[in-house]
C-alpha cells in the first residue's frame, strides 16, 4: 500500500502497471497522452525512441509503445492477448473510431491475457473536435464498460478490469474524461501483481471471425451480457434517503452531486435524497428498480449523452418522472459542473464577484514564437496571392490554427488524414489547386492511404506534410518515423519523384518556397511538398532532458 | 477548513508548475488536494488556467463551484478578469500581476484593466517582475505573486520554500535562489 498523488491518466497507468501489464500500445490524443507518458517512463528502464522496453528478472517482456494509430495500437494490443500476456490500449475518444473495427470485433474474440482498452473522452471539446460518449461505443459493441468516478477508483476499476477480462474472455473498455483525466489527487495502491503468462491461447478458432465461427462468438458474447448486468448491478450504490426525489449519478457526475448534496439536505430539514451510482455498464436492473420504487421523481447526473437517462425513460415513458439532459435540467451540450449540477438540483445559483466594465477579449492559442508551421502558411498564403480558385483543406494538428486570422489559410479541419481524401475528392471533380495541409505524424496516421487513392487515379492535388518531426499538439511525442525516411516512403506510394519537393520551413527560404509551391500547384497531377523543421516545442523538451 | 484557488495566466508563464508547489505543500502539511487544469492547445500562448482545492475533508469536484474561490492568482492582469464569476463575493482575493503580455490585437488599455482590478475588494496588484528582476530572475514572478497571498493559504511558508527547493533544484542553484528570494519578497509586500 502506497499513498500517492496521481492524475486520472496517471492511476490508470499505474493501475495496469500493478496488474502486471505486459504490452502497452497508444497514439497521443488529450486527454489521454499522459497515460503512455508514465508508462514509458515507469515500465523499465531502458528507452528507445517512442517505446519503453523492459526485461524483468520472471523472463516476461514489457513494452510500452507509441504507434501509427490507434487501430494499430488495438492490433498490437490483441496480439499481446492471444499470446496470454495483459495488454492495455489508450486513446482519445475519436481515436476509438480510429480503432472501431478491432474494437467491435474484439468483443467476439475469446480474449486470453486480459485487453483493457482506456478511452478518455471530452466533453466540451477543451481539445477536440466532438464530445462523443465512449459507453455508447462500448454498448455497441457489446462490451463492459467502467467508468470510475474519480482518481482512486481510476486506479481500482482499471486494475480489476484486468481480472474481469480474464474471467469473462471479453475486452474492457475504461472510460475516463478530462476532468479526471487531468486532475490530481491522492490515490493509495496496492501491491503489484506479478505479470502473467498463460502462456499462447489453444483456442485459435474463437480468433478466427470466419462466419461459421462468428456467430458462435456472437451468440457466446450475446449470453455473457446477463453477467455484465448483474455484476453491475452489485457493484452500484444505492442509499435511501428522501421517498420524493432520488438522483442517478454516472462516473464523474458523482462529484459534482456530492458537492451540492450538504446544501440540499440543508434546503429539505436534513434529509438527503435517496441515490444510486452507476459505475459499470451494461446497466444492472435491480438496484434501479429499487430506487424508482422508493421515489416520486429521479433526476439523471451522467457525463456524454443521456445514456442511462435515455433506458430509464425508454420508449413509453418512465414509471417516475425522470429529469436529465432530456428535459433540459442539465445541459445536454458540454461537461457537468458543480454549478450545472446544482441548478438541476434546484438550489439557488452562486454568484462571484460582479461582472467588469470593460470587454474582456478572448486569448485563443496561437503558433508558438518560431514555429515553423507560421512559415510555411506564410509561403502558402503567399503562393495563392491573386489565384480564385483553390481548396485548402487540412486536418488535426497545431496546423488547423492556421483557421483564425492572420492567417485565415485553410478551410477545413475534420478528422485524421481527412485533409488528403477531401483535397484528393474535391480536385477529382474538376476542383483547380486542391491542396491538402497535414502534419508528419497525422500523415503517418491516416494520411498514406488517401494518398494511394490520389496517385491511383491521378487526382491532380498538392499535399503540403508539415514535416517537423514530432506530434506537437500533444506535447512532442516522437513520431512513428524518421524526416529522412518520408521521401522514399512517398516514392513508395507511388508519387513522382521530381514532384516530391522537399523545401525548408522558415522565413529565410520563403522565396524558394513559395515558387516551388506555385510550381507543383501548376502540375496536373500527384505532388507533395514536404516542409520540413523541427518543432520548438520538440526542441525545448529535448534540451530538457 | 477548504481553500479555493485558481491560477490564470497565459501559456508559458508557468503558472501551472506554481500550482504544483502550493499542492504538494499542503499534502505535506495533511490537507487532501484536488488539482484539475487544462492541457493541450491551451499552452500556446491562450490561456492556462488550473484549479486548486484545498481541504481538511473530502473533496468532491475537481473544479471550484463558482462563487467559491478564495483567491485568484492571476500571472498577468487581463486574466484576472476572466475567472472573476469565481471569486468569493464575501471572502476572496485576487493578486493580479500588473505585467500585460500583449500578445492579442484587441488588448483593452491596461490603465483601464488595472482600475477593473483595484474595484475589486481586497484585490492585491502586484509588480511582480520588478521584484523579480530583484530577485534575481524575472521568471520567478509567479513566486512574488505566491508571497504575496501567503498570508492567506492554509499551508505555513516553510512547506512552501521546501516544495520550491524540491522543485527548481534540478534546474541549478542560482534558480532555486531566485525563487525563494522571489517568494521572500512577495511575502514582505505590506498589503492596504
Amino acid at each position: 500500500m502506497a499513498q500517492m498523488v496521481f492524475s486520472g491518466d496517471e492511476a490508470v497507468a499505474q493501475a495496469a502497471l500493478d496488474a502486471g501489464v505486459a504490452g502497452a500500445f497508444a497514439y497521443p490524443g488529450t486527454p489521454s497522452t499522459e497515460i503512455m507518458e508514465y508508462l514509458q517512463e515507469h515500465i523499465g528502464e531502458a528507452k528507445g525512441a517512442g517505446s519503453s522496453v523492459a526485461r524483468a528478472p520472471d523472463g516476461i517482456t514489457r513494452v510500452a509503445q507509441w504507434c501509427s494509430n490507434e487501430k494499430t495500437a488495438y492490433e498490437s494490443a490483441l496480439g499481446v492477448s492471444f499470446v496470454g500476456k495483459r495488454t492495455m490500449v489508450s486513446m482519445k475518444h475519436v481515436g476509438l473510431n480510429v480503432a472501431m473495427d478491432p474494437f467491435v470485433n474484439s468483443a467476439l474474440v475469446r480474449i486470453h491475457g486480459g485487453l483493457v482498452a482506456v478511452v478518455a473522452d471530452d466533453p466540451s471539446m477543451h481539445s477536440s473536435q466532438n464530445e462523443q460518449d465512449s459507453r455508447l461505443l462500448a454498448d455497441f459493441a457489446r462490451m463492459p464498460c467502467f467508468e470510475p468516478s474519480n482518481q482512486q477508483e481510476a486506479y481500482d476499476m482499471t486494475r480489476f478490469a484486468f481480472d474481469y477480462s480474464e474471467a469473462h474472455e471479453v475486452p474492457v473498455l475504461v472510460r475516463i474524461t478530462t476532468r479526471l483525466a487531468h486532475a490530481r489527487a491522492s490515490v493509495t495502491t496496492a501491491p503489484a501483481k506479478p505479470a502473467t503468462d498463460l502462456g499462447k491461447t489453444t483456442d485459435a478458432y474463437a480468433w478466427t471471425l470466419m462466419p461459421a465461427m462468428a456467430r458462435k462468438q456472437w451468440a457466446g458474447l450475446l449470453a455473457k451480457q446477463a453477467a455484465f448486468r448483474a455484476d453491475a448491478d452489485a457493484a452500484s450504490r444505492l442509499e435511501l434517503g428522501s421517498k420524493e426525489f432520488g438522483v442517478i449519478t454516472c462516473g464523474l457526475g458523482r462529484a459534482y452531486y456530492m458537492e451540492n448534496e450538504e446544501d440540499w439536505a440543508q434546503a429539505h430539514g436534513g434529509e438527503r435524497p435517496s441515490r444510486l451510482h452507476i459505475g459499470r455498464y451494461p446497466v444492472g436492473m435491480g438496484k434501479i428498480q429499487a430506487l424508482v420504487s422508493h421515489v416520486k421523481r429521479v433526476l439523471v447526473i451522467e457525463e456524454g449523452y443521456p445514456y442511462v437517462e435515455r433506458d430509464l425513460r425508454g420508449m413509453f415513458g418512465p414509471p417516475v418522472p425522470v429529469a436529465g439532459k432530456m428535459t433540459g435540467e442539465i445541459p445536454l451540450a458540454g461537461e457537468l459542473s458543480a454549478d450545472s449540477v446544482r441548478a438541476a438540483l434546484g438550489l439557488p445559483r452562486r454568484e462571484g464577484v460582479a461582472k467588469v466594465a470593460i470587454e474582456v477579449p478572448g486569448r485563443p492559442p496561437q503558433f508558438c514564437q518560431g514555429c515553423p508551421h507560421a512559415d510555411s502558411f506564410t509561403a502558402l498564403k503567399k503562393a495563392l496571392e491573386g489565384e480564385a480558385e483553390f481548396f485548402s483543406a487540412s486536418d488535426i494538428g497545431c496546423y488547423a490554427l492556421a483557421a483564425q486570422p492572420p492567417w485565415s489559410a485553410i478551410e477545413s479541419c475534420v478528422d485524421m488524414g481527412a485533409s488528403v481524401g477531401m483535397a484528393r475528392g474535391a480536385a477529382s471533380v474538376g476542383q483547380k489547386r486542391a491542396i491538402g495541409v497535414i502534419g508528419d505524424s497525422t500523415f503517418y496516421h491516416s494520411g498514406m492511404t488517401n494518398l494511394l487513392d490520389a496517385v491511383r487515379h491521378r487526382s491532380p492535388m498538392t499535399l503540403l506534410i508539415l514535416d517537423n518531426g514530432t506530434t506537437g499538439m500533444t506535447g512532442a511525442q516522437p513520431t512513428i518515423s524518421a524526416t529522412s525516411q518520408l521521401p522514399i516512403l512517398l516514392e513508395g506510394l507511388g508519387v513522382e519523384k521530381e514532384h516530391i519537393r522537399v523545401l525548408e520551413a522558415h522565413r529565410r527560404a520563403i522565396d524558394a518556397d513559395v515558387a516551388a509551391i506555385r510550381e507543383e500547384l501548376a502540375y496536373d497531377g500527384v505532388s507533395v511538398i514536404v516542409m520540413v523543421r523541427e518543432c520548438i516545442e520538440w526542441l525545448k523538451k529535448a534540451r530538457r532532458s | 477548513m477548504t481553500c479555493d484557488i485558481i491560477f490564470c495566466g497565459v501559456g508559458g508563464q508557468g503558472g501551472l508548475s506554481v500550482s504544483v508547489v502550493i499542492a504538494r505543500a499542503a499534502m505535506a502539511s495533511g490537507f487532501l488536494v484536488k488539482q484539475s487544469e487544462i492541457h493541450g492547445m491551451s499552452q500556446r500562448g491562450g490561456e492556462v488556467l488550473a484549479h486548486l482545492r484545498i481541504s481538511d475533508k473530502e473533496i468532491f469536484s475537481p473544479t471550484i463551484p463558482k462563487g467559491k474561490a478564495d483567491i485568484i492568482f492571476a500571472f498577468e492582469p487581463l486574466e484576472a478578469l476572466r475567472h472573476l464569476s469565481w471569486l468569493s463575493v464575501e471572502r476572496g482575493t485576487v493578486v493580479a500581476a500588473m505585467t500585460p503580455i500583449l500578445n492579442i490585437p484587441n488588448y483593452p488599455d491596461i490603465e483601464s484593466v488595472l482600475g477593473e482590478i483595484r474595484k475589486i475588494p481586497r484585490a492585491r496588484l502586484i509588480d511582480a517582475d520588478t521584484l523579480a528582476k530583484q530577485a534575481g530572475n524575472v521568471r520567478s514572478a509567479n513566486l512574488v505573486l505566491v508571497g504575496a497571498a501567503a498570508d492567506l493559504l492554509p499551508v505555513p511558508p516553510e512547506a512552501i520554500e521546501k516544495e520550491v527547493v524540491a522543485l527548481f533544484s534540478r534546474k541549478g542553484e542560482a534558480m532555486v535562489q531566485a525563487n525563494l528570494k522571489a517568494f521572500e519578497l512577495g511575502r514582505n509586500i505590506q498589503h492596504a
